[in-house]
């Protein structure tokens, strides 16, 4: 049995919030890189440059690298043999949230009801997905959502007949009528099956996947290679202005589903692809 | 593709002389307003109220910034999605407002209005929020100060990067630029 004390998982949280609102992880930058290699648009190619520039700025003059400081969205989990001590699990993440958001300067843009909408202050509640694993370990995974990319997420219904070819016409669809809004270049995450609810999760869990990395079954991951690629052709660019690099990468997390069912959900990350992770 | 440096308040010459695709450097005085701000001003206009500020020649940019540092004027102040403020924008365009920054497209109704009126809608790069504080000098809360990050707020900046995506004569840079590099 391992014990982790409430106090450092505070702690461990605040950081991550504001560590991740304030730098990107090397292979986004590296991603952000090579899209401006490529980029024949001029327009995209200034932007990728300012977008690259501001990664630089954001360190030097310690701010946020975007004012819209997300939703902040827990991964979460937890060992079997982990106990934890002083306090419960979920209250020391919401603190934690709490504290990093305040302490850290970052935006508040939580409403405490979807129709009152008044602000919490804090930016709490996070919204957290736990889960029970073996072992005696505590891990967890942040990721602040911006609202412009999250509102342009979408799910379907498909029809099992459907197959592959409805998945990518969806997905396309998606990322296309989502144009400038979601702030591209993005990361397309995918979740295909499970139950209505599921395939979002697992469409938010794709995104938080790391930018190069692929799919372990090779049939997902050249999908995912085949969706970047089409995805690529529709054009809209670097903010939306035209281009060549639209998307950094699409990843695609699946789960079992009902012999009548094929859930698709899509869910759209910026190119602000903030995260951090933390292992106790 | 000109770069344009211009100064408000904005005249109908300078307006006219911007198209889309050119870099536009702003210097003097811009206002920030989101959604909650353009639904009040508009329920005091209809109110008869008087305006937070005179709207005549003005640049509206929809931002939220983060909160500011000790030591910092303002936080990261990036653009957000304009289209949130389509219903709004012909009243605060007959109001006297010549520019919108945000991100994203407009929907067809803006660019008519747009048109009409004579006004430009400009683009700052998102996410390159950090960056573009670089360029804002002052900041005052001016009205609605009970929005928090949403309270319309004057700011001074000093050659704040943006491009022009939609002109005074309708052309739109995202149709534009999405079907030169659209293969599908
Ligand atoms: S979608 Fe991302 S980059 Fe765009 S404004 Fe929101 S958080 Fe910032």
């Amino acid at each position: 049995m391992k014990i982790i004390k409430y106090e450092k998982i505070v702690e461990e949280v605040k950081n991550m919030c504001i560590k991740a609102t304030h730098e990107l992880k090397d292979d986004v930058v590296n991603a952000l890189k090579n899209a401006y290699e490529k980029e024949e648009s001029p327009f995209g190619k200034e932007i990728l440059s300012q977008i690259l520039k501001n990664i630089e700025v954001a360190k030097e003059d310690n701010r946020p690298l975007c004012q819209d400081t997300g939703f902040a969205v827990l991964f979460v989990e937890i060992g079997e043999d982990v106990k934890i001590e002083g306090g419960s699990l979920k209250d020391a993440l919401i603190e934690g949230i709490r504290k990093g958001y305040t302490e850290g300067y970052l935006r508040k843009s939580i409403v405490e009801d979807p129709l009152r909408r008044k602000n919490t202050g804090d930016n709490t509640p996070p919204v957290i997905h736990f889960d029970i694993v073996p072992g005696d370990k505590l891990k967890i995974v942040f990721e602040p959502k911006g609202g412009g990319s999250e509102n342009m997420s979408a799910f379907k219904m498909l029809l099992p007949g459907e197959g592959k070819e409805g998945v990518k016409k969806f997905v396309i669809e998606t990322v296309k009528k989502a144009g400038a809004n979601p702030c591209p270049p993005i990361v397309v995450g995918v979740g295909i099956g499970g139950t209505f609810e599921y395939s979002a999760f697992l469409a938010k869990k794709a995104t938080a996947r790391p930018i190069g990395h692929r799919h372990p079954d090779p049939f997902y991951a050249q999908f995912e290679e085949e969706l970047l690629e089409e995805i690529n052709k529709l054009g809209i660019g670097p903010m939306g202005l035209g281009g060549r690099i639209t998307a950094l990468d699409v990843n695609i997390e699946t789960y079992p589903c009902h012999i009548t069912s094929l859930p698709v959900a899509v869910n759209i990350q910026c190119h602000s692809d903030r995260r951090e992770e933390v292992i106790l | 593709m000109s770069v344009k440096k211009i100064t408000t308040p904005l005249n109908e010459d300078i307006v006219l002389s911007i198209k889309a695709g050119d870099p536009v450097y702003i210097s003097g005085v811009i206002y920030t307003a989101r959604d909650a701000a353009h639904k009040r001003m508009i329920e005091d206009y209809q109110n008869g109220k008087n305006l937070p500020f005179d709207l005549k020649g003005q640049i509206i940019y929809y931002v939220g910034p983060s909160p500011a540092k000790p030591g910092q004027i303002i936080g990261s102040a990036g653009p957000t999605t304009a289209i949130r403020m389509d219903p709004y924008t012909p009243k605060i365009l007959e109001f006297g407002i010549k520019a919108t920054i945000g991100k994203g497209g407009r929907g067809k109704e803006v660019v008519e209005v747009l048109k009409k009126f004579k006004a430009v809608y400009l683009v700052a790069v998102v996410g390159a929020a950090a960056l573009i504080s670089r360029s804002i000098k002052k900041v005052e809360i001016i009205a609605y100060e009970d929005l928090g990050t949403e309270a319309v707020r004057k700011l001074e900046v000093q050659d704040f990067p943006t491009i022009c995506a939609i002109d005074a004569y309708g052309n739109n840079l995202f149709e534009k630029g999405v079907k030169e590099f659209g293969k599908l």
